[in-house]
C-alpha cells in the first residue's frame, strides 16, 4: 500500500506537478471547444475534464494518462443534445459510465487484440480530422480579422517555444490565448468570445441527479448513443493507454482503465458533466512535460478547476480564433504524419483498411462506425491472404488405378471452394485417397467442402479413402484442449 | 539448484555481502549467484514544457525518450558489469568454484520474486546504494524486500568477520518455532554455540517453550545456552548480545499486521535501524 502510493504518486512530484499545470492550461481551451462541438455550455465540458481528470486518478489503470471531455465523445452527442437537451445528455453519459464498468468486469478491455495497427492509425487519423472539422463553422461567415487572428494564433504556437529560455518553459498555446485576447480586448475587435457560446462555471459543481423521465423511452433515447460512447470511449482510452505504455516502456492495467473510465463517467455525469475518454494529445503533452505518475492527472483536474473559478470572468473574452488556432494545433499534433508517409511502403490492404477507416468516420462522425468497418475488413483481408496458403497436389498410381490427392494447408470459408476445385471429378478412376494429415480444417464449411468431393467421387464410381481427418479437423473443436498443452503448437502445426 | 544469492551494488557493503555470500555458500555447500538489478531512473532530466505538439510528435517524443532510456541504461550495464567482476572475484578469493553473475532491469523486489525458486538465501547489505551518502540505516528498499520474499536474508554490516556465534530472539510463538526448525535443519548453524534468547518476564511457561526449542536444536550438537531477559525487545536483544559478544542475530520478520506498524513501528524496522553486526531474517 505505502509503496504503490510511493511508486504511482510520489515518486517524481516536481515533474508531476508542472505537466499537471501545463496540461491544465491546455485542457482548459480543448474543453471549451469540445463542449461548442457538442452543443452544450462551456461548463458542461468544464466540469466533465475536472471530474473525469480527477476521478481517473485514483481509479485508472493507467498512471500519467490524460483523461477528459474529448472530441471522439462530443460529436456522438450532437443530435442528442439538439434534439433531446442537455439533461439526455446527462443520463447519457451516466448510461455510458455503467457500460464501461460492465465491459471492464467483462475484459473486453482484451478484445483491443482484434483492432490491427491501421485501424488504430485510421482512428487517431480521423479523430484529427474531426476535430479540424468541427472549428470550421468558426471560420466560415466571419470577417478577416478571424482569419487574421487565427493564423497569429497559428504562429505564435508554433514559433514561441523556439525562442531560447523562455520557449521551454512557458506554454506556447497558454501565450497564444493570453496574448490574442489581450489584443482583441486592446483594440476593441468585435468578434465572437467563448463569453457568446455559454454559460463558464461560476461555482464549484455540486451533485444533480438528471432530470428525465424514468422509463423505458427515455432509456431507448439514450442507448444508442450510450452503447457509441462507451465503445468509442473505451477504443481511444485502451489506444492511448498503449501509447502511453510505449512511450514510458511501462505498463497498465487495461481492464482497471475500462472500469475506472466508466467510474469516472458517472462522477461527470452526476455534476452536470459531459461523457470524455482519455486523450492521445494531451497525454502525449504530459509525458513530454515530465509527467509519469497519478500526480500530474490528479494536479490537471484540480489546477484546471481553481484556474476556471478563478479566471471565469477573463475566460469569457478568449476570442473564438484563438480557440481555433489551439484546436488546429492539437488536430495537426494528433494526425499521424507517419501514415502518410508509409502509405507507399504498406501493403494495399494495410492502406485500405486504414483509409476505410478515416472515410467511415468522416461520413457518419461516429468513431465506433469506422473501427467496427476496419475491423471487418482486416479481418477479410486476413481470411483471403491464409486462404491461399492451401495447395492440393495429385499422384496417380497405374498398378492399382489409384488418385492420391494430397491436401496440404488452410482449409476454411475462404478456401474451400479453391479446395473443391482442385479435385478432377471428371477423371475415371477406379479409387480415390484424400490425405488431409498434412491439411487443417477451420470450419463447418471446410468439412462440408469435403463431404461434397466424397459424395461427387463416389457419384463417379470412385472408391473414396479420406486419411488423416482427425488430425485435420483437431481446429474445428473450439474448445480443444491441445491449445493449454506446451506441445500445442507441434501438434497442430507438424502433424 | 538452490543457490545463495548475494545483492550488489554500488554501495559500501558490497565487499561485505560478497565474502558473507562466500561464508555461507562454503557452508552450505552451496553455488552462488551475484545479482545486480538495474533500476535506473526512467523521468527526463530536463521537462519540456512547451505543451505544443506539432507534427509527428508522439514519433519524435518516443525516439527521444527511448534514447535517453538507452543511454542511461548502456552506462548502468557497464558499471554494473565492472561491480559483478569485482565481486566475482572477492567471491572466487574467499574459495567459492561455481559462480554466476546476473544482470536484471527493474524493481529490486520485483528481480528478487523473480529469482526465489532457486534461492535459499538472500545477503543484502544493511546499506543500500542510495542511503550511503546520507546517515540513513536501513536500506531504503529492504523493508519490501523482506516483506515480500519468502526465504531467509541475510543483512549485513560494511565489514566482514566471520561469525562465531549466533543467537536467536525467540518468542514462543509459532513462528518463533518454525524459526527453530529451520535452524536445526541448517548447515550453518552446526559449527557455533548458540544462545536461545526470550524478552519478558521470566514465567515457567517461557522456561518450558525455550526447553522445547532446545530439545528441537539439540540435532546439532552444538553448545546451547538459554536465557530470558526483561525489558523492551530491542535494547535487551542487543544488550544481550553485546554482553555475550555475538556475531549473528536470527529473528522472525514482521509479526504485526501492517497498520500496527505503521502506528507503533516494528521490532523488525527498529533492529534494523540500530543492527551493527549480521542479522538473519527468516521467513
Amino acid at each position: 500500500m505505502v509503496n504503490t502510493l510511493k511508486n504511482q504518486w510520489l515518486s517524481n512530484i516536481r515533474g508531476d506537478v508542472l505537466a499537471g499545470i501545463v496540461v491544465a492550461l491546455a485542457l482548459i481551451p480543448e474543453a471549451i471547444a469540445f463542449s461548442i462541438i457538442a452543443g452544450v455550455d462551456p461548463k458542461v465540458g468544464l466540469y466533465a475534464s475536472f471530474c473525469i481528470a480527477v476521478v481517473i486518478a485514483f481509479v485508472g489503470g493507467r498512471p500519467g494518462m490524460i483523461s477528459a471531455a474529448t472530441a471522439a465523445m462530443a460529436v456522438l452527442m450532437v443530435t442528442l443534445v439538439k434534439e433531446h437537451g442537455l439533461q439526455y445528455l446527462l443520463a447519457a453519459t451516466l448510461l455510458t459510465g455503467v457500460l464501461q464498468i460492465v465491459a471492464g468486469y467483462l475484459r473486453l478491455g482484451s478484445l483491443m487484440r482484434f483492432v490491427s495497427r491501421s485501424v488504430v492509425t485510421g482512428f487517431v487519423n480521423a479523430l484529427a480530422i474531426l476535430i479540424f472539422m468541427a472549428q470550421l463553422p468558426e471560420l466560415t461567415n466571419v470577417t478577416w480579422h478571424v482569419y487574421a487572428m487565427t493564423a497569429a494564433g497559428l504562429a505564435i504556437i508554433y514559433l514561441f517555444p523556439l525562442l531560447p529560455v523562455v520557449g521551454k518553459v512557458i506554454p506556447s498555446p497558454l501565450v497564444c490565448i493570453v496574448t490574442l485576447t489581450a489584443f482583441a480586448v486592446a483594440v476593441g475587435l468585435d468578434i465572437r468570445t467563448v463569453g457568446d457560446m455559454g454559460a463558464l462555471p461560476d461555482t464549484l459543481p455540486v451533485f444533480l441527479w438528471p432530470d428525465v423521465p424514468l422509463t423505458l423511452e427515455t432509456l431507448m433515447i439514450i442507448l444508442p448513443y450510450s452503447v457509441a460512447m462507451a465503445v468509442v470511449g473505451l477504443l481511444e482510452s485502451m489506444m492511448t493507454a498503449t501509447i502511453v505504455d510505449d512511450l514510458t516502456d511501462t505498463t497498465s492495467d487495461k481492464n482497471r482503465e475500462c472500469k475506472g473510465q466508466g467510474v469516472a463517467n458517472i462522477g461527470a455525469g452526476l455534476i452536470g458533466g459531459m461523457a470524455g475518454c482519455a486523450m492521445i494529445g494531451q497525454s502525449i503533452i504530459n509525458v513530454k512535460s515530465g509527467g509519469r505518475t497519478r500526480l500530474s492527472t490528479l494536479t490537471a483536474g484540480l489546477f484546471l478547476l481553481v484556474m476556471v473559478l478563478v479566471l471565469d470572468s477573463l475566460l469569457v473574452q478568449i476570442p473564438m480564433a484563438a480557440l481555433v488556432a489551439v484546436m488546429i494545433m492539437v488536430s495537426i499534433g494528433t494526425f499521424s504524419w507517419d501514415s502518410i508517409r508509409n502509405l507507399r511502403k504498406h501493403p494495399l490492404s494495410t492502406n485500405v483498411v486504414m483509409l476505410v477507416t478515416v472515410v467511415v468516420v468522416v461520413a457518419t462522425h461516429n468513431l465506433a462506425f469506422g473501427v467496427l468497418a476496419g475491423v471487418l475488413l482486416a479481418a477479410l483481408f486476413f481470411a483471403n491472404k491464409v486462404g491461399h496458403y492451401m495447395v492440393v497436389t495429385s499422384d496417380f498410381d497405374e498398378a492399382s488405378a489409384t488418385r492420391t490427392y494430397t491436401v496440404i494447408g488452410q482449409v476454411f470459408f475462404s478456401s474451400s471452394e479453391k479446395f473443391l476445385e482442385s479435385f478432377d471429378f471428371k477423371e475415371a478412376v477406379d479409387n480415390v485417397v484424400i490425405d488431409l494429415s498434412r491439411a487443417h480444417f477451420w470450419d463447418i464449411t471446410a468439412v462440408g467442402a469435403l463431404d461434397k468431393a466424397v459424395i461427387k467421387f463416389r457419384r463417379e464410381g470412385a472408391d473414396v479413402d479420406v486419411i488423416g481427418l482427425n488430425e485435420a479437423s483437431a481446429t474445428i473443436v473450439d474448445r480443444f484442449g491441445v491449445h493449454d498443452k506446451p506441445d500445442a503448437v507441434d501438434q497442430l502445426m507438424g502433424h | 539448484m538452490l543457490r545463495v544469492v548475494a545483492c550488489i551494488d554500488g554501495s559500501r557493503a558490497a565487499p561485505a555481502v560478497c565474502e558473507f555470500a562466500a561464508w555461507a555458500s562454503n557452508h552450505m555447500n552451496m553455488p552462488v549467484t551475484l545479482l545486480h538489478v538495474l533500476d535506473e531512473e526512467r523521468y527526463p532530466a530536463e521537462p519540456d514544457l512547451a505543451g505544443s505538439i506539432g507534427l509527428g510528435s508522439r514519433e519524435q517524443l518516443l525516439e527521444e525518450l527511448a534514447d535517453l532510456d538507452r543511454k542511461r541504461s548502456k552506462l548502468a550495464l557497464e558499471h554494473g558489469h565492472h561491480m559483478l567482476d569485482e565481486a566475482e572475484r572477492l567471491v572466487k578469493a574467499a574459495g567459492v568454484e561455481d559462480v554466476v553473475k546476473r544482470q536484471r532491469h527493474g524493481d529490486l523486489t520485483e528481480s528478487l520474486l523473480a529469482l526465489e525458486n532457486q534461492t535459499r538465501l538472500l545477503v543484502m547489505g544493511l546499506h543500500g546504494e542510495s542511503s550511503s551518502d546520507r546517515d540513513i540505516h536501513i536500506g531504503s528498499q529492504l523493508e519490501t524486500v523482506i516483506r515480500s520474499l519468502h526465504r531467509p536474508i541475510m543483512l549485513v554490516p560494511d565489514q566482514f568477520t566471520p561469525p562465531r556465534s549466533a543467537m536467536l530472539a525467540f518468542d514462543g510463538s509459532a513462528t518463533a518455532f518454525r524459526s527453530v526448525e529451520m535452524m536445526a535443519g541448517s548447515p550453518v548453524f552446526r559449527d557455533m554455540p548458540l544462545h536461545l534468547v526470550m524478552i519478558g518476564p521470566d514465567t515457567s511457561d517461557r522456561r518450558e517453550q525455550l526447553k522445547k526449542a532446545e530439545t528441537m536444536l539439540s540435532g546439532l550438537g552444538v553448545d546451547i545456552q538459554l536465557a530470558i531477559r526483561a525489558g523492551d525487545v530491542e535494547p535487551a536483544l542487543h544488550e544481550y548480545q553485546d554482553e555475550h559478544d555475538i556475531d549473528l542475530l536470527v529473528m522472525g520478520a514482521y509479526g504485526h499486521s501492517r497498520i500496527r506498524q505503521f502506528l507503533v513501528g516494528s521490532t523488525t524496522t527498529t533492529m534494523l535501524k540500530t543492527a551493527e553486526k549480521p542479522l538473519v531474517i527468516l521467513r
